[in-house]
């Protein structure tokens, strides 16, 4: 029963990221760290302190970081790239297309502050598009962990995983409930929190958790629901998402992002494709955010525990006709 | 390693085959390979520590980097030549299911392409990626990366030309194609580049001048750029170079960027370069 989650702590997710980097970068001395001016929002002080000369500040210029990233790997280094998800994607898009998705190398693209709950810095900041515009570059693998301890298990599971990997992660603090050792995690392999019968919720990112609160209220209303975290939106655990909407005949889908484009759109085109269901999209409606506090976005915008049991009755009613 | 008057005929051959290579396809950018045969010619045959027998990651060998990926017909005919894959293979420029794409890609396979080019100013920040990459795993290889002047518009060449001053990447030789020529006419008219040497020394940069189009001086040039290597500076060559190089009606015109010759022009090409190494 999803009531039986605990929750351990709330941590941030890039705290996750920063604890993530040390570690690996002291088991693996081909790890290097790229950032753009934001190496304190990042939470890269250990790994600066302990591995100055494996980590690269490149100044305000993004464009320039994703293409020194590109020529570390020819030397068979595995560089990290940080900053904000929005400079990390949107703006550098042709530098990671040409230099390394197309060219094939093993950069690793880690993004904090992606989507709402960026918060108070508004829409200039707020990417809401990422998920989609990574995803629809061949080749590239696009994990978007749910709490500070999976963020951290993914950081280090990437450095052992060839090939280009954006890393998407956000600035709250947030419910820490996977398993802190990050062994439930494991690449392009659907995590189901709780198994039901009646409707699917998928979910990624900081939206697992209110998907977690939405679970538990559907319960309390009598539905059997089976939650999965698709942590990893490609490549897709499309055996994972058939099986259970073949078990249960609807769903809804849960992301920080455009409903274009995202974690919606990935697990319809696998309904479309096996066994088509009703699925309602929680997630941003073609539009840009604005200013406001985390929760206060979440819920003008329709990501909030609410709205994600109103989506599942609809999902639901529709089953039923 | 392959002396001046060798060279020469190295570079007649190279010049050919770009021509050939174009005519057959009706596609691709003769100008500026023209102008950049001799300079490739050298690095490949004369200055560079390099093995034919690629491995992606170049340990222990010297690297070059094409930003200016459209050039790829001088850049393929130089490798092929070296011995990095069959002459024959050059037939297949721009065509279906071909390793030589129309600008040069790593997806393919291609040996001695390290990275996608062709969408423009993004080699000199592999370059300098690769140059890093050397520092830490203490090979004391030089990397190499060419670049078109009219490139030079793309603003993330600014971004790597800092961070390499700043950073102090003293085993980058980067040089700037410089013959006054892009797509829609004179750098001067199109974009003006004002005083390149003046900009890269405010950078942090060793800069010298060369003669790309004079194999004597390319070598002097190059081994002068080698000398600077490891002195705390990355170092900056600007190439003056004739876009069409080699032939006459060619020859500093920007219409011949990226269009092909007819049959005609063709055979008015290639009675003007010896064929020397013997066609593809």
């Amino acid at each position: 029963m999803l009531k039986d989650i605990q929750v351990q702590n709330e941590k941030e997710t890039r705290g996750g990221f920063g604890e993530g980097i040390y570690e690996i970068g002291k088991e693996n001395p081909d790890v290097v760290v790229l950032t753009a001016d934001l190496a304190g929002s990042m939470k890269l002080g250990p790994f600066i302190k302990d591995f100055p000369e494996r980590y690269v500040q490149c100044g305000i210029a993004e464009a320039n970081m994703i293409g020194i990233a590109a020529g570390l790997t020819i030397g068979g280094k595995i560089p990290y790239t940080t900053t904000f998800a929005n400079f990390s994607t949107g703006r550098v898009y042709d530098q990671i297309r040409q230099s390394v998705a197309y060219s094939g190398k093993n950069v690793k693209i880690c993004a904090s502050h992606a989507g709402l709950t960026l918060g108070e810095d508004g829409a200039t900041h707020q990417i809401l598009e990422d998920i989609g515009l990574m995803r629809m570059l061949p080749g590239m693998t696009v994990i978007v962990p749910c709490d500070f301890n999976q963020t951290k298990a993914a950081t280090k599971a990437i450095a052992a995983y060839e090939g280009p990997v954006y890393l998407r992660f956000g600035r709250p603090k947030w419910p820490n409930f996977t398993k802190e050792d990050g062994s439930d995690f494991v690449i392009g392999k659907a995590q189901v929190l709780n198994e039901g019968t009646d409707i699917s919720i998928f979910a990624c990112g900081h939206l697992v958790w209110k998907a977690i609160e939405a679970g538990r209220i559907l319960e309390e209303k009598g539905y059997s629901v089976e939650l999965i975290n698709i942590h990893t939106i490609k490549p897709l655990d499309e055996e994972a998402i058939v099986k259970s909407i073949t078990k249960t005949g609807c769903a809804v889908t849960c992301e920080e992002h455009n409903v274009l484009g995202g974690l919606g759109d990935s697990v319809a085109h696998v309904a479309s494709r096996h066994f088509p269901v009703p699925i309602e999209y929680v997630g941003t409606n073609d539009t840009f955010g604005e200013s406001g506090k985390p929760s206060e976005l979440l819920t003008k915008y329709g990501l909030d525990t609410p709205d994600i049991v109103a989506a599942a009755e609809n999902a639901l009613a529709r089953k039923k006709k | 390693m392959a002396e001046v008057q060798e060279l020469k005929q190295i570079a007649s051959q190279v010049r050919r085959d770009i021509v050939r290579m174009v005519h057959a396809v009706q596609s691709g950018h003769p100008g500026g390979s023209l102008g950049c045969t001799d300079f490739l010619t050298a690095l490949y045959f004369n200055i560079m520590e390099h093995n034919p027998k690629f491995s992606m990651n170049g340990v222990n060998e010297d690297l070059f980097f094409l930003s200016n990926g459209h050039i790829s017909p001088v850049f393929y005919s130089v490798l092929a030549h070296s011995g990095y894959f069959d002459k024959k293979e050059l037939s297949t420029f721009r065509r279906l299911n071909s390793r030589l794409q129309g600008h040069p890609t790593t997806h393919e396979h291609l040996p001695g392409v390290r990275v996608a080019s062709g969408s423009l100013g993004q080699g000199m920040s592999v370059a300098i990626g690769a140059a890093l990459a050397k520092k830490l795993n203490k090979d004391s290889h030089v990397v190499y990366s060419l670049h078109g002047d009219g490139e030079l518009d793309e603003g993330q060449n600014w971004e790597a030309i800092m961070f390499a001053g700043h950073h102090k990447v003293d085993n980058l030789i980067s040089t700037i194609d410089h013959n006054g020529q892009q797509i829609d006419g004179p750098t001067d008219v199109v974009m003006k580049l004002g005083d390149l040497r003046v900009k890269f020394e405010s950078f942090g940069w060793q800069v010298l001048e060369m003669d790309g189009n004079d194999m004597d001086d390319t070598i002097r040039g190059l081994n002068e750029a080698r000398s600077y290597v490891g002195k705390g500076k990355p170092i900056a060559i600007i190439m003056k170079t004739v876009m069409g190089k080699g032939v006459d009606f060619m020859e500093g015109h920007h219409e011949w960027h990226g269009i092909a010759p007819s049959d005609e022009q063709l055979a008015k090409a290639l009675a003007q370069l010896p064929e020397t190494l013997g066609d593809y």
